[in-house]
């Protein structure tokens, strides 16, 4: 019995140093490669953080699904929407002639775009689905130019890690790491289904992720901010849902 | 690799001397130490994903076949609850509060764990030959007589006998095939094929299942088999003796004495 024990006690210990030399050793690896999302702490942090690695490594330049024209939503269904600001009925007044797009942070040419700046370059479009955190979706055509386009335009410094995206709406900011900002399939957004973006769905400009949930598609964008950390933006866990309650990374 | 435990040794073997001159008990091995651990690992998940899930279906509690839905399209079916978004018409006058944050990450927190564990009793139930004893029914076992006796036994409510205190019968074994290699991967399928990520780098996970509101149907049926699975379990647990059998699950040993006698 005594040996027995004493030797579980050893195989036992010996298997919990190696198990958290191994965590250890993974964690850095993780933290190396940009597995590791900023809404890593806490009791969920565990689950995000397998969540964010994994699909890293397996989707990083997987396309979402794409779907038929005839696939379309006849009634897309546009999301409760927060009342409009009195700046935001102004622009609207306008027409939108006068919205700005902004792009500051870690890049070389600091710049702002109007709607019929960010129009002038190459349209591009995919018809996919868009699904909500709550379980349903719908799929529309989405016309806009590659967020990646405009950061080139600007010139992305070599350390930049993460595309910070500001919406008109109070409070409403998120982020995405580069991979997902330089993916083809993620837009500005300025047209659906053939037609200018409706302001119901975001105009008259919306970011477009998807391979990410609903929430991380966040209307009105006014701001572009090249970071190579999250840390200084808020609570510093990437995103205004974030602080919500709701996870950053959203391709589960 | 021998996991301590998962044999089913000969009782005097295991008999701790001390514990074998005791007059009322006697001790026989159950269930290795792996499935034990495996099985309360699985059980907690269980409970966080039952409980998140539950919250995550209340903020949209309307269900649809094919790729789409929302609350402008017909659903296959809507429960009769109420929802945590005012934009869902329920019905009721009020809306209950948001989980959904949280409910979001427990969920998927509790399934990588579940997978995990589930990966681990699976690899190692290969190599230590634990389906193949346990839960693999014998040629002898499977005929229908047998198979009939197992189910009417528990509905005249008759405690099993000693000899099957050791073992499982056919039913027992073959449900928990079903759950364990149909239910199981068909809750994780439908699970991921709604994951956006893991659908752009595996599209045919969701067109298989016929889309994505199909696979958000699925998963809701089959987390309803698993809960019914769940009852008749703790049911059965409850018919042979739910000290007796859940201890047997904790220590790995099974006290044969009788119980309240």
């Amino acid at each position: 019995m005594i040996n027995l024990s004493r030797r579980k006690l050893l195989v036992s210990g010996l298997a919990a140093t190696a198990g958290a030399s191994g965590l250890a050793v993974a964690a850095r690896l993780a933290q190396k490669y940009g597995l590791v999302p900023p809404d890593h702490g806490g009791i969920y942090g565990l689950g995000e953080t397998l969540t964010y690695a994994s699909q890293r490594l397996l989707t990083r330049h997987s396309l979402a699904r794409e779907f038929s024209r005839s696939q379309i939503s006849p009634r897309p269904f546009p999301n409760e929407l927060a009342p409009l600001t009195e700046e935001f009925k102004r622009l609207q007044a306008g027409r939108f002639a006068d919205w700005r797009l902004s792009v500051d942070g870690l890049v070389a040419e600091p710049a702002s775009f109007s709607i019929a700046d960010l129009k002038s370059y190459p349209s591009r479009s995919h018809i996919t689905e868009l699904a909500c955190e709550e379980g349903w979706s719908y799929i529309a055509e989405w016309i806009g130019v590659p967020l990646s386009h405009v950061l080139n335009v600007v010139g992305v410094h070599p350390q930049a890690k993460y595309v910070v995206y500001t919406s008109m709406e109070p409070d409403t900011w998120d982020s995405i790491d580069m991979a997902d900002a330089l993916h083809p399939q993620t837009f500005l957004c300025y047209g659906m289904n053939g037609s200018e973006l409706p302001v119901a769905h975001g105009g008259p400009l919306r970011i477009r992720l998807p391979r990410q949930i609903g929430y991380k598609n966040i209307k009105f964008i006014t701001r572009l901010t090249v970071t190579d950390s999250l840390k200084r933006f808020g609570k510093g866990l990437g995103s205004a849902a974030c602080e919500a309650g709701y996870a950053w990374y959203t391709g589960i | 690799m021998a996991i301590p435990g998962s044999v089913q040794l000969p009782a005097e073997i295991c008999i701790p001397s001390a514990v074998s001159s005791a007059p009322v008990t006697k001790l026989a091995p159950r269930h290795s130490a792996l499935v034990r651990f495996t099985h309360w690992i699985t059980t907690i998940c269980f409970f966080a994903l039952l409980l998140t899930g539950i919250e995550i279906v209340i903020s949209h509690p309307r269900f649809y076949w094919g790729e789409t839905g929302t609350v402008l399209t017909k659903p296959l079916f809507q429960l009769p609850i109420p929802s945590s978004r005012r934009l869902v018409p329920t019905g009721y006058g009020y809306v209950l509060p948001d989980q959904n944050g949280w409910s979001r990450a427990l969920h998927f927190e509790a399934a990588w764990i579940a997978v995990l564990t589930g990966l681990l009793y699976v690899v190692s139930g290969l190599l230590t030959g634990h389906f193949r004893k346990n839960l693999l029914p014998s040629n002898a076992d499977f005929s229908w007589r047998a198979l009939l006796t197992s189910f009417t036994k528990p509905l005249r409510f008759e405690r099993p006998s000693e000899a099957e205190a050791s073992s499982y019968n056919v039913l027992q074994r073959l449900t928990y095939l079903f759950v364990i290699f149909v239910l199981f991967p068909l809750v994780i399928w439908s699970g991921l094929a709604m994951s956006l990520g893991f659908a752009s780098a595996f599209p045919w996970s969701v067109t298989l299942l016929g889309g994505r509101q199909s696979a958000r149907t699925i998963h809701f049926f089959v987390s309803l088999a698993l809960v019914l699975f769940l009852f008749v379990h703790v049911a059965m647990v409850c018919l042979a003796g739910f000290w007796n059998r859940t201890g047997a699950m904790i220590t790995g040993r099974t006290a044969t004495r009788k119980e309240h006698a």
